[in-house]
Formats: C-alpha cells, sequence, structure tokens
C-alpha cells in the first residue's frame, strides 16, 4: 500500500485517482457540486465539452421560433393559433420519436414505424365503424396497439434470433406495410375516415381536434405541478438525507420552477381565444395530456424497470449485458413489440390530427419514419446505442413540427413540398454529426 | 450480501497443509483433435493468491474457463471445499462463489458505476428498481475494498481510468460473496501507477481471506502479489509451489521449456 498512502491526503489506501483531468468534464455535473453555484459550473464545463444534453435542441426550438417568426408572411409563425397547431402535428412525431427511441436505445434501427403507425391508425379508424357491430373506441385503440405489437415483436424476433439486420428487416417491413394500408384504405385514391358527430367515432376524432375548458386546463395544470413538484422534492430530500447522489436542493427547485413556466405557457398559449369574435375556440387540446402520459409511461420504463436498464446495458454492451445473465434476445424482442405498439398509438393521433381522415395523401409512411428518426435523433437520442432519454424524442419532435409547418407557411409555391424534405434532413445530418463529434471528444458519456 | 466474505480460519489452516478451496485434479480438455490440457493438477487455497504463468498457448484461457464454467472439461475432477462439483455454466460457478473478471471487463461504458455492479443482478422494491439500497451497497463494496477516490460511484464507466475500472470490475465480482476470484490479465493495458492500485486491490482481497488467481505474462507483477505460482507449458502444468520456491529465471524456463536446471519445484501432474 505504499504508493497509495503516499498520495492521498486522509491517509485512505488505494489512491485510483489517476483519471485524467479531462475526466471533470464528463461527470455529470449533480454528482459534483454541493451548492447551486457549482452545479451551473459543472454543467458549463460539460456543455463546453460537447456534453450538453437537451441544451442544443431546447435552443434550435427557440431559433426556429425566432427565425420563422421573421421570415413568414404577415409575422404569423407564433400566432397563438399556429402554436397550438404546431403542438397538435409536433405530438405525432413526439409519440413516433418516442417509439422509435427505445429501438434506438438498443443500437438498432425500426424503418417500419411510419407504415405500422399508419397500419395501426387505419385499423382503429376502420374498427370504430365496422359494416356491422361498431366496435367501442377504446377496444378499436387496444387492437390497433395489440396488433401493430404483434408485427413488431415478429419483426423483433428476426432480428434478435435470426440475427437479420434491422435495417433490412424493418425496410421490408416499411414496404410491406406502406401497401398494405394502401390496399385497406381502397385504393390509391381512397381514404377512411371517423366522423365527428357518432358519439363513438368522435372519441377518436376528439383526441388531437378536442379541447380541455380553459378553467379545467388551469385546474389540471395545478394539480400537476404540485404533485410532480412535491414527488421531486420529497423524493430529493430523501437521497440527500441517506447521503446518496442527489442534486443540490436549489438546483431541485429551478427543475420545479421550470417545469411550471413551461407548463403554464402552454396552458396560457393555448387558452387564448384563436377563433373569431362569433366562435371561439380555446382550450388545451386534449393530445397534449395524452402526450405527456406516453411520455412519462416511457420514462418510467426505461428509468425504473429492470427492461429499462437492460435495454441500455445491451445498446452500452451486449457482451457484457449476455455475460451478466440478461436474455438479450428476449429484451430486444419486446423493445420492437413496444415500439411498434406505441407507433400505432402515433397513428390514431395522426388521424385526429387531419380532422379524422385517413388518406394517401394526408399519410406517408416515408416521410412519418424520416422525421420520427430525426426527432429522435436530434432531440439527442444516440444513433449508436446507449444514450438518450425519452424527453428528447419530445423536444425534437416539437423542432421537427416547428420546421414542417414553419415552411408550409411560406408560401413557397413549387419549392414548399421539397422543403419539407430538405430542411428536417439538413436538421437530422447535423445532429447526427453532433452525435459523432462528441462521441469522439474525450470519452463523453450522456448519463441515462 | 454486501460483505466480502472472510473465512477466519481458512487462511491459516491453507498454511497449515489442509484442504485448498478450490482442487483440479486430471484435468483433460481438447477442442476437435487439439488437445489443450493434459492431466492439470491445480490447488488454490483460501487467502492466498496463485499466479498462473504461462507462454502464448499454453492453455491458461483454457484452464480458467475450465474453472469458471465457460468450458467443460473433457476428463479430470474439481473439488470445491473439498467436495466435488460439475462446474457446467458460469451460473453454476457463480453459484459456488467463483467469479471471473476478464480482460475485457465486460462493463457497459454508458452505464454508471452502480449500475454496471448489479447488472444482471439488479434489487427491485416493489416490483421497481432499487436504486437507493444498491447505490448503498456498492459504495459499501468499494470502500471495503479500499477504492475511495473514485470521484463519484454515479458516474458513467466511459469517464472512469483503467486502473478505476479494473477497480469496478473486480468490485462488481467479489460483490456477491464469492470465494474464489479469477483475474485474466488485470494489469495488461494498465500504466505503472495503475498497474500498482490493481495489485493493491488483489491484496486487499487476499487479505479479505480470498482465493485469488491471477493470469498474467508479466512476472514482476505474479512476484509482486503472488503467493503461489503455478506455470503451464504446451498444456501441462509443469511447476507449482510456494513463491518463494521460484525466481524470474526458474519461471521463464518452465515456460519456455518445461524444465528448470535450478532447484526442482513439486513437479505438479507427476504426483497422484
Amino acid at each position: 500500500m505504499t504508493a497509495g498512502t503516499g498520495e492521498s491526503a486522509e491517509g485512505t489506501a488505494v489512491d485510483l485517482s489517476a483519471a485524467p483531468k479531462a475526466a471533470t468534464a464528463d461527470v455529470p455535473p449533480e454528482l459534483l457540486a454541493q451548492s447551486l453555484r457549482q452545479y451551473l459550473r459543472a454543467w458549463w464545463l460539460q456543455i463546453r465539452s460537447g456534453n450538453s444534453g437537451v441544451l442544443p435542441v431546447v435552443l434550435a426550438i427557440v431559433l426556429v421560433g425566432i427565425v420563422f417568426e421573421i421570415i413568414t408572411p404577415e409575422h404569423a409563425f407564433l400566432r397563438p393559433s399556429n402554436l397550438v397547431y404546431i403542438f397538435g402535428l409536433s405530438t405525432v412525431y413526439m409519440v413516433l420519436a418516442l417509439a422509435e427511441t427505445v429501438v434506438l436505445l438498443l443500437g438498432e434501427i425500426d424503418l417500419s414505424i411510419g407504415a405500422v403507425a399508419l397500419f395501426g391508425g387505419v385499423i382503429a379508424f376502420k374498427l370504430v365503424q365496422q359494416p356491422g357491430q361498431d366496435w367501442p373506441w377504446w377496444a378499436a385503440i387496444l387492437a390497433a396497439l395489440v396488433i401493430c405489437g404483434l408485427v413488431g415483436a415478429l419483426q423483433g424476433t428476426l432480428v434478435a434470433r435470426l440475427r437479420i439486420p434491422s435495417f433490412i428487416v424493418t425496410l421490408s417491413g416499411f414496404l410491406l406495410f406502406s401497401g398494405i394500408i394502401v390496399v385497406i384504405l381502397g385504393g390509391a385514391d381512397g381514404n377512411v375516415s371517423v366522423s365527428s358527430t357518432a358519439p363513438n367515432q368522435r372519441i377518436i376524432y376528439d383526441l388531437v381536434q378536442g379541447l380541455i375548458a380553459p378553467i379545467v386546463g388551469w385546474v389540471v395544470l395545478a394539480v400537476v405541478i404540485v404533485a410532480a413538484g412535491t414527488a421531486m422534492w420529497l423524493r430529493a430530500a430523501a437521497r440527500r438525507r441517506h447521503g446518496l447522489m442527489a442534486p443540490p436542493a436549489g438546483v431541485t427547485a429551478l427543475r420545479i420552477a421550470l417545469v411550471a413556466v413551461v407548463g403554464v405557457a402552454v396552458v396560457a398559449i393555448c387558452n387564448i381565444n384563436r377563433g373569431t369574435l362569433i366562435v371561439s375556440v380555446q382550450g388545451v387540446p386534449w393530445v397534449i395530456p395524452i402526450v405527456l402520459v406516453v411520455l412519462g409511461a416511457w420514462a418510467f420504463l426505461l428509468q425504473r424497470t429492470r427492461f429499462g436498464r437492460y435495454v441500455y446495458a445491451i445498446g452500452g454492451n451486449p457482451e457484457a449485458a449476455r455475460r451478466a445473465g440478461v436474455r438479450n434476445a428476449a429484451i430486444r424482442t419486446w423493445a420492437f413489440a413496444l415500439c411498434s405498439a406505441t407507433a400505432a398509438l402515433g397513428g390514431i393521433l395522426l388521424g385526429s390530427f387531419f380532422f379524422g381522415q385517413y388518406s394517401t395523401n394526408t399519410a406517408d409512411p416515408g416521410q412519418l419514419v424520416l422525421y420520427a428518426v430525426a426527432a429522435a435523433v436530434i432531440g439527442g437520442v444516440s444513433l449508436f446505442g446507449g444514450r438518450g432519454k425519452a424527453v428528447h424524442g419530445i423536444l425534437g419532435g416539437l423542432l421537427i413540427g416547428g420546421i414542417a409547418y414553419g415552411v408550409s407557411l411560406l408560401s413557397l409555391g413549387q419549392l414548399a413540398t421539397p422543403l419539407q424534405y430538405i430542411l428536417p434532413g439538413a436538421v437530422l445530418i447535423g445532429a447526427v454529426l453532433v452525435d459523432v463529434l462528441s462521441r469522439r471528444g474525450a470519452g463523453s458519456v450522456t448519463r441515462v | 450480501m454486501t460483505e466480502i466474505n472472510e473465512p477466519a480460519n481458512n487462511a491459516s489452516d491453507v498454511v497449515n497443509g489442509a484442504e485448498p478451496l478450490l482442487k483440479l485434479r486430471g484435468i483433460d480438455k481438447h477442442f476437435g483433435p487439439v488437445q489443450a490440457l493434459y492431466g492439470v493438477d491445480l490447488d488454490l487455497p483460501a487467502g492466498q493468491v496463485t499466479g498462473l504463468c504461462g507462454d502464448n498457448g499454453a492453455g491458461k484461457s483454457v484452464l480458467t474457463r475450465c474453472i469458471a464454467g465457460a468450458h467443460q472439461p473433457d476428463h479430470g475432477q474439481i473439488y470445491f471445499e473439498g467436495h466435488p462439483v460439475h462446474i457446467r455454466s458460469t451460473r453454476d460457478a457463480a453459484a459456488l462463489g467463483i467469479e471471473t473478471v476478464y480482460q475485457d471487463l465486460a462493463l457497459a461504458d454508458n452505464l454508471d458505476i452502480v449500475q454496471n455492479m448489479f447488472l444482471g443482478r439488479e434489487r427491485l422494491r416493489r416490483g421497481l428498481l432499487d436504486e437507493d439500497s444498491m447505490e448503498k451497497t456498492a459504495a459499501e463494496t468499494l470502500s471495503t475494498l479500499r477504492v475511495t477516490t473514485v470521484r463519484s460511484i454515479r458516474q458513467p464507466v466511459a469517464s472512469l481510468s483503467g486502473g478505476q475500472r479494473q477497480a469496478v470490475a473486480v468490485a462488481k465480482a467479489v460483490m456477491w460473496n464469492s470465494k474464489l476470484v479469477l483475474l485474466d490479465e488485470p494489469t495488461a493495458a494498465l500504466g505503472v501507477v495503475q498497474t500498482r492500485m490493481v495489485l493493491d486491490l488483489v491484496k486487499t482481497l487476499r487479505d479479505h481471506g480470498l482465493a485469488v488467481m491471477v493470469i498474467s505474462h508479466n512476472l514482476n507483477d505474479v512476484f509482486e502479489v503472488a503467493d503461489r505460482i503455478a506455470v503451464l507449458q504446451l498444456g501441462r502444468m509443469v511447476a507449482q509451489g510456494p513463491a518463494s520456491g521460484f525466481d524470474r529465471q526458474s519461471v521463464v524456463e518452465y515456460m519456455t521449456t518445461g524444465t528448470s536446471s535450478g532447484r526442482p519445484i513439486e513437479p505438479a501432474g507427476s504426483a497422484q
């Protein structure tokens, strides 16, 4: 123990502190800091080392908002009606990005996600308006999720058991289901829509189009903030009391305040009357709490359960997971199944967003895949597996939705359609570059 | 589950010539036409570090894998704590208290230290990961091993130095009431300072009463920590005994030629 005692001041025995100084920047800030000031400094260090978490995507969202506000005719981009429209459009990409995230975390990719989402949406839309007995809306949604989950499980089995690259398996799935959708829709010009007057179909229609009364929106927001804030505060306090790693109290308070501010802003925007003097339109769309529930479910699954831990482990080092007794094939299969089931929900929301109508015009599976993968990666999920969180898909989805709608506002004529592909494509390759370059940086890793 | 196993009497028993913790007798292993091990005998006593030496292809890895449950010997018998055992899988080995730290360490870079140490054996509370309890146990284990300088046990393994990674891999292995730890080339990729840390950690394990086997090319390291030395040459155990009976010269001769011109050491394989 001679070397150890020589080096450490307090007489501790083995000193393994020979880590390079650069590692300071890679440690999640809350582990080092005792005070708010130290925390902010550690955070700044991390950002400078290229390991910045959600900051780039948040900045990009702000930037997109400002730029489009300036360049759109009549500076219409940030009008409440447009913002609420963007929220609605983005929720589809958010849900698809959440679905894609779990597969990306494994180091795989699911290209069938758009086609499977539309497949699930069309199934649900058909089932609530059977020629014979209509299915209740909840049974139709459940059936769509289960059927798509089985499709995902099948694709996952091919990937996990037969070791076929996920790229090939899901590319086949993409083509296969793109064709099947056209068949179900009844040809290239076919469509299927739900009626906003039939009570059973109205629920599906209302998923995105339905609005929560302003006063109810405020009450729900207050309850959610108080409940979530209390839970966050108590948990951090308990961990500090037990001497476990926890952020300083100031940081916890800041996080709660941030959640509250964002919540109040969203509800306030949605509650501004965006209709006319005669017909008032105001309130939070149903889809916002729905997406938050999906986000909560995925965050819970990824962070608090064994399944989530194993997904990260396989993404980080499949051989280590295998040796630790993790059943990699089963976890992979489940991940693909859950991805496809979540995608089905996204598909149903997409139909609801287009005023309850599905047609081959509104539903482009290829574009949906591009947007879903782009949203997840732009949000901060690594294409190489093991890094990323559920919330990244939400932020990335909002950015993609903002860009997609902003372009459509520009009245570019012939340029509008190509730009809807070109811009997200450019943003995606930019995000991938950041992903690759940050991995090259001195061992920097996003905390999971 | 947390404490390092401390069989207080075993260490002295072994010194008095009592039953070693693990005893291999006449282990044969072949892969197709290639014979990897010929009737290998090996004793691994508790509370002692055994250095396993041998040139490339001498059979060190195969022998290690036979003990770890990754291979099954074709012939021969393994005794654990005096009883004959069959180790058919790594799971069997873990159940006996045998843990292996392979050269590649098998850590997930994106997970933090606690998550890596409990990978595959997570503690649950009401069906959910019990992070608080796992973090406490991991911290206790690391401090028992006197690995006190990782900045935070919630930092990702990717941000650790080579020596710290080795320490985490070892801590992961000994956290489960293990009695025997096999270390495959623990210092191969490390600098001078880091090597010193890992060797000190090996000594700490021994002081806690564990049996340790260190597989190494580096004779400096072997002579630094080993209480006993065993030398494989072309699949045969050519020499085995207390480290004091060897010097660098003789070990090299055993490794290359299978014999030594110096003092003869209890030639394993001929006995029994």
